[in-house]
């Protein structure tokens, strides 16, 4: 059986540590925020220029001065400090944030991704994708496996690319590939969803990919 | 050398001409400048290059600009919360230049530090690189990006004393400061007005040798994009589990 949104959002937590500062992005991303494993210390950052990002605020408590990068109201925590957007994306570029989760349309086994505009369509800007996946230390993408019958994990993406060769891992629905960037070779199988065959997500997947010897179901 | 002027008219008085480049301080509609941005809708003046990281949203921020059609070109990072901006842009109306946000954010501080263009890896490989020059530094490859100057950069503070000398409240600080150091002239609305030495200077942000003019805006209005809540009941559940959302 495929993972539930939860269940990836679940999944994406696993690759947190205690210390890490993270930076989330919109839609299952931030999902993960709910699975912070307890007595782990881990910091949000928001690329408005936070650190530190709290829950929602309760009712009556919304203060508009104060919101995430995704525009939704937010809380302070003891741990929060502001800083402004150029200081902000230096610590994005500069290699601080420890792990960035965020979605994507495709991702290509070289670790290219395009998550930013459809040729054709109305184009709404890149806001800050472009910075993270270049500049933060690790780069996990949560996304579904396949849209409308087509894989989203690609030979080569077809989309403009937001980043080539920066993504490290991808989660989806059907499982966890990691990709090695760095040596270049390529996109590895390290886990299957419950149930989900190898031969299902090879018949799924348009990517080539190695299968972990250790893989995991 | 008086700072303080009576209001948004006369702050921004013979600074405002055709087809000029203006920064505007802001993300999405929190600390944005939108006294000043209704002042310089009243002045009629038109063919402007706006800066700025969005484009506010219908008639509010940047949106009350866009309404007039005051605005030729943008030079933003996102613009999706607007609807008159995607009609104007698809009639032909309206250019627009995306920017990745930090190398938006990078270009603005740059500007303000005299430093006419640098190298980051943000957009190496994509679109955005299309006919810049790029180099390899160390091994990794990197993009060249110019640094932004504006004839006139409006921002919004929580407060100011009258030497121009700013501090930010929470998130609504995000451009503000860059765009202050990166404007010919830089007009501030704030908060709160008071006189030099009521901000602890080490708590200033922004020093008043950037500040030009500046207007008190105490009553100003402050918009909430997306009103998220927790409900009291989930956030005891969530108690002791060390959860920090």
């Amino acid at each position: 059986m495929a993972w539930t949104r939860e269940q990836m959002a679940e999944r994406a937590a696993r690759e947190l540590r205690d210390g890490f500062y993270v930076n989330l992005g919109i839609g299952i991303p931030t999902l993960v925020s709910n699975f912070i494993p307890a007595g782990m210390s881990v910091q949000l950052q928001s690329e408005n220029g936070m650190l530190g990002t709290g829950p929602f605020p309760f009712e009556g408590e919304e203060d508009a001065d104060l919101i995430n990068a995704g525009k939704q109201t937010v809380t302070e925590l003891p741990t929060t400090s502001y800083f402004n957007s150029a200081d902000s994306f230096a610590m994005i570029r500069g290699g601080h944030i420890d792990i960035a989760i965020l979605g994507a349309m495709q991702v290509a086994e070289n670790g290219d991704i395009a998550n930013w505009m459809i040729p054709g369509k109305l184009v709404k800007g890149m806001g800050g994708a472009m910075d993270l996946v270049g500049g933060v230390k690790k780069v996990v993408v949560v996304m579904e496996h396949s849209a409308k019958g087509e894989s989203k994990l690609l030979h080569r993406c077809n989309l403009p690319l937001t980043g080539a060769g920066v993504v490290d891992m991808v989660i989806t629905d059907l499982g966890v590939f990691t990709i090695d960037r760095k040596n270049r070779s390529g996109m590895t199988l390290i886990e299957l969803a419950p149930d989900v065959t190898l031969d299902e997500i090879k018949g799924k997947t348009q990517a080539s990919f190695k299968v972990a010897n250790t893989l995991k179901h | 050398m008086n700072k303080v002027c009576a209001d948004a008219r006369s702050a921004l008085a013979g600074l405002l001409k055709d087809g000029m480049i203006i920064m505007a301080g802001g993300f999405g509609l929190c600390g944005i400048p939108e006294t000043l941005i209704l002042a310089i809708r009243d002045s009629g003046v038109k063919n402007l290059t706006v800066i700025s990281n969005n484009a506010g949203v219908d008639g509010k921020g940047l949106g009350i600009l866009l309404d007039t059609k005051q605005v030729k070109k943008m030079i933003s990072s996102y613009v999706g919360e607007n609807k008159t901006f995607m009609n104007q842009f698809l009639a032909g109306e309206l250019e627009i230049e995306f920017n990745p946000q930090g190398t938006l954010a990078e270009r603005i501080r740059a500007g303000g530090a005299g430093i006419p263009a640098f190298f980051t890896r943000t957009g190496y490989g994509t679109q955005i690189a299309e006919g810049k020059e790029t180099r390899e530094f160390d091994g990794e490859r990197y993009v060249m990006e110019r640094g932004l100057i504006a004839d006139l950069s409006i921002v919004h503070a929580y407060r100011g004393d009258t030497e121009g000398n700013l501090a930010y409240r929470k998130t609504a600080r995000n451009f503000n400061p860059p765009m202050a150091t990166a404007g010919k002239v830089t007009v501030a609305e704030v908060e709160h007005l008071v006189k030099p030495g009521d901000i602890n200077p080490d708590h200033i942000v922004t020093p008043g040798i950037y500040v030009k003019r500046m207007i008190h805006v105490p009553n100003a209005v402050k918009h909430i994009e997306q009103r998220t809540l927790r409900k009291r009941q989930r956030a005891d559940a969530l108690a002791g589990t060390g959860a920090e959302v």
